[in-house]
């Protein structure tokens, strides 16, 4: 297998965030509804109908190539791709074809600590088809919700080397995206769909192989097994002397394994052309420059900043950048908590939360703690209020009830006690309940504190404030 | 008042001021069409109740004392490829039968705020495709001047509605001359707007970067008055543009200061010596009213039948995809896999014009062909309409016959396509520069049939090529078909 370089490029369909179609004011939250519940003589494509460009279409998806460093066409067009199939209402989709919005993009991926840039050869918007059900009595039915809805499709040029890398293709692509607000990416939902085109050639070689388009590739590690097993069928033909054959294949991810659907022979002749019912799609630069601008940080930068303003450790960063929702309630955290606190914010959301999202299976956003109580835990903390042992039970009180840390701390007796009397008052009490670690400690026997210390929070039933318990003893001692 | 003999203008006016009403209007008009329908057949749907109906409401409303619209009960026929909602739309097509519409047209709804009234759906050449209205899969449309002749096409219904007077105005639609050669074969007058003045939503598309829609009148005035209803902005229509139609003008008393271009290229070898005639007897009264008359060059017109053949049916093959039996319309229930249900319904809904277009646009758009047809085609499109832009500085108005013969027999052009293309020659140019063209009658043949005089102007030039038309017919009246 080492003699054999695997060659990679991705097509990945993600739909735009919009609250309309494409063309037409028919809602895009269809999905699992009422079959045809979103639809209007337009995406039924009745007679006579005529197609209107969404705007905000327009504008997340420009967003998204903006986001890829994206060069940007002053004028595109779209145009029509002609195909019969019952789920495709004009028997013709609105796509683009040769003159896209955007082209010469690219993403930066990390594989092993080493960086390195995979190429966007282009991205184009079009209409998503609708949906055939095929096992409701003896025919097939036809469900045109999803007709319509705005989809970008990103074009990779084929340079993965290696299943790993288009793991975090996808992965660095999806939080980009993510960021933009261009697409939720949610791939449950279809929201984020992807093929790969898969080749081989000899180690050294120049000329790519013959490649095959995977479809059906409905999550990143389908992604990964399909090419893994694509990559082993190939290196198996071409080294018992047979050609690949181009074709189309779908991934069987029961099984495992991929199967023919068509080869190129079989492929559709589309007959594109510029679709006369709509307009070049022209680009103002100020426009542009208005959607730059409104541009969301893009987690590369973001995690830049959380290193090198917020302290936080390049590891904390990456976690807390892998998805926007998380990155955002943290940010959000850390506003409500006092400047400075913001490693420790990151700890109670690492340590605390993050756990207990992944076990319940929650996402960020259904958390029962509102990202201010968790920065309010925080000012607890810095305030001395509560020991870190104390922030944790605190935190399990917030994750049950929902509630404001500074009530639960009032209400459950839990905030520490820094008061100099009482704290000294135990320590007196514990040096005279333990004479033998007293001499000690008078003596310069350091390690004898730990007794005298355990002593002050056993009186104190643990609310005692360690550091001050220490500084008190000393004093104490001195004295 | 002879109501069918009246001009829209006159009787919106009528209905409004309380001379009429629009049930008598609607009345006179569906009496009209019983008498000479059955011979004329240019209705595939007269619809009768319906408008009888909405009669009586506009006059209720006066009587309440509202003010009324622009076309208060001015009866109105409608293409059958124009979408006028819960009425059956077919096209004439057998893949549409039974189809109800589900919306209205923009066209439609500016009519309905207008107050007009709809008679009913008139024939066409199926899907638009012809020029003899002999391509309708129901019936064969006769020329009310003579029931020999065809009414041309494809809006033959509709010519011949407006010329019997069986409305006060029809709608077609013109995408290689659809409108203007009918017109011009019935004796009224077709207007055929800049493209983008007019939206098209509604319009069951044909060629999308040709069709336009626009009315047949019996009077220039008429032909203003609809399209100041029917036309400007539609944000449904994202081609059509931010112009509004001009208000309607009074006839100028002489057209000194105008100049008029007579193409070389349309004054050819096989343009009918009568219809000649008539044309350059047309440009005479024009050039008696002060006019300047020059000969122009339209170089390119040559390729003009081969270019359209090209993008018109190459645009239809994907706009006529849709017809696929699965959603709505004729379907073929014998069919018993999806590639029956296209075959089956596709061969038996559509009639063999349709089918010959649809295969040319196919083989056009194809992978391979397509630069050497489709692509080449658009190229000399750009040239055509760069000619028109030449001529337009030297001239206002371009002044040429509307066809090359006077109305033709049935059957004399179905078994030749090409001879019956040919009878396009002098529209097409129009629609792929996308200038403004109407065609008004110029007289008639020795047989007593109507011939038109095309006048075309730049695009959105509609004000000075129908002043042009009005200052013609104050001298030259035109003949309202009797009996």
């Amino acid at each position: 297998m080492n003699q054999y370089e695997l060659v990679i490029g991705l097509e990945v369909h993600c739909q735009l965030a919009t609250k309309t179609k494409l063309f037409c004011g028919c809602g895009t939250d269809g999905i699992g509804q009422t079959p045809n519940s979103r639809v209007c003589p337009l995406c039924t494509a009745q007679p006579g109908v005529l197609p209107v460009l969404n705007k905000r279409a327009v504008e997340l998806a420009f967003q998204a190539a903006m986001a890829l460093d994206c060069k940007l066409n002053e004028q595109s067009i779209f145009a029509r791709k002609n195909y019969f199939y019952p789920d495709l209402p004009k028997a013709y989709q609105i796509s683009q074809y040769d003159q896209p919005f955007s082209e010469h993009g690219r993403l930066t991926i990390h594989v092993n600590g080493a960086a390195k840039t995979i190429g966007i050869t282009r991205i184009h918007m079009e209409e998503d088809a609708g949906k055939l059900v095929h096992d409701l009595g003896d025919g097939s039915l036809v469900d045109l919700n999803r007709s319509g809805v705005p989809l970008i499709e990103i074009v990779s040029e084929p340079d993965m080397r290696s299943s790993d890398e288009a793991y975090a293709y996808l992965t660095a692509l999806k939080e980009v995206i993510q960021f933009t607000g261009s697409s939720r990416c949610d791939m449950e939902k279809g929201e984020m769909r992807c093929d790969a085109n898969v080749s081989v050639r000899r180690a050294g070689a120049k000329e790519f192989g013959t490649r095959t388009e995977t479809k059906n590739l409905n999550s990143f590690k389908n992604v990964k097994d399909a090419i893994d097993a694509e990559f082993r069928r190939q290196v198996e033909i071409v080294e018992s002397g047979g050609k690949i054959t181009q074709e189309t294949r779908l991934w069987d991810a029961t099984t495992q394994t991929g199967r023919s659907m068509r080869s190129k022979e079989d492929a559709h002749d589309y007959r594109y052309f510029p679709d006369p019912d709509l307009v070049p799609l022209v680009a103002d630069p100020q426009w542009l420059a208005k959607l730059k601008a409104a541009l969301p940080e893009l987690p590369a930068k973001k995690r830049a900043r959380f290193i090198g303003e917020l302290g936080l450790s390049s590891y904390d960063s990456e976690v807390l950048t892998g998805d926007k929702a998380l990155a955002d309630y943290f940010e959000k955290a850390v506003a409500a908590a006092p400047a400075g606190s913001a490693k420790t914010v990151s700890n109670l959301l690492t340590t605390e939360m993050l756990g207990r999202l992944n076990a319940e299976g929650k996402t960020v956003a259904q958390s029962p703690v509102a990202a201010a109580h968790l920065g309010g835990l925080a000012a607890l903390i810095a305030t001395g209020t509560l020991s870190s042992k104390g922030a944790k039970d605190v935190f399990a009180k917030m994750w049950e009830t929902g509630r404001d840390p500074k009530a639960l701390v009032e209400e459950l007796g839990l905030s520490q006690v820094s008061d100099d009397k009482q704290v000294m008052e135990w320590v007196q009490q514990a040096l005279a309940a333990n004479p033998k670690a007293a001499a000690d400690l008078k003596g310069g026997k350091d390690a004898a504190i730990g007794s005298i210390v355990g002593g002050v929070m056993k009186l104190s039933k643990g609310k005692a404030n360690p550091a001050l318990v220490n500084k008190l003893i000393k004093e104490a001692v001195k004295a | 008042m002879e109501l069918t003999q009246q001009t829209a203008a006159k009787i919106a006016s009528a209905v409004r001021n309380g001379e009429t009403t629009a049930e008598a209007v609607a009345t006179a008009h569906f009496a009209r069409i019983e008498k000479l329908d059955g011979t004329v057949k240019a209705f595939l749907n007269a619809t009768k109740d319906a408008a009888l109906a909405r009669a009586r409401d506009i006059d209720a409303r006066r009587k309440k004392g509202e003010k009324l619209g622009a076309l208060a009960g001015v009866p109105v026929a409608l293409k059958d490829n124009i979408q006028l909602k819960g009425v059956e739309t077919t096209c004439a097509s057998k893949i549409l039968k039974g189809h109800i519409a589900a919306y209205d047209a923009t066209v439609v709804e500016r009519l309905k705020n207008a107050d007009a009234i709809f008679v009913g759906k008139t024939n066409l050449d199926e899907f638009a495709m012809g020029s003899s209205t002999e391509n309708s899969a129901f019936q064969k449309t006769t020329n009310p001047w003579d029931a020999a002749c065809v009414p041309g096409g494809s809006s033959g219904g509709s010519a011949a509605a407006a010329a019997a007077g069986m409305c006060s105005f029809s709608l077609g639609s013109d995408t290689g001359g659809s409108i203007r050669q009918p017109a011009a074969f019935c004796g009224v007058v077709g207007l055929k707007p800049t493209y983008g003045l007019v939206s098209r939503y509604g319009l069951v598309a044909f060629a999308s970067s040709l069709d336009q829609i626009g009315p047949f009148t019996r009077t220039v005035s008429d032909a203003e008055l609809a399209l100041s209803v029917i036309g400007g902005h539609d944000p449904k229509d994202t081609t059509s543009a931010p112009n509004e139609p001009a208000p309607i003008s009074a006839a100028p008393k002489d057209l000194k200061g105008l100049r008029i271009g007579l193409p070389k290229e349309y004054f050819i070898e096989g343009l009918d010596p009568e219809v000649e005639k008539s044309v350059r007897d047309a440009v005479a009264v024009l050039k008696s009213l002060g006019a300047e008359i020059k000969e122009v060059s339209l170089p390119h017109t040559k390729y003009a039948i081969a270019t359209y053949y090209i993008i018109a049916p190459s645009e239809a093959s994907s706009n006529l995809a849709r017809f696929d039996g699965i959603r709505y319309g004729f379907m073929d229930r014998a069919a018993t896999n999806l590639q029956e249900v296209y075959e089956m319904t596709r061969g038996a809904g559509f009639g063999s014009e349709v089918k010959r277009r649809i295969m040319l646009g196919t083989y056009a758009l194809s992978s391979g062909y397509y630069d050497a047809y489709y692509s080449k085609a658009q190229r000399v499109r750009t040239l055509m309409a760069n000619d028109f832009k030449e001529v337009f500085k030297q001239v206002d108005l371009i002044a040429a016959p509307t066809t090359p013969t006077p109305p033709f027999r049935f059957g004399e052009k179905t078994n030749d396509p090409i001879a019956m293309y040919l009878s396009d020659i002098f529209t097409i140019p129009s629609n792929m520069a996308g200038n403004a063209s109407v065609s008004i009658p110029c007289g008639f043949s020795k047989k007593g049939m109507p011939i038109g005089l095309q006048l075309i102007a730049d695009v959105f030039q509609e004000k000075k090529m129908l002043s042009t038309a009005k200052a013609y017919e104050t001298l030259k009246p035109f003949a309202l078909l009797k009996g």
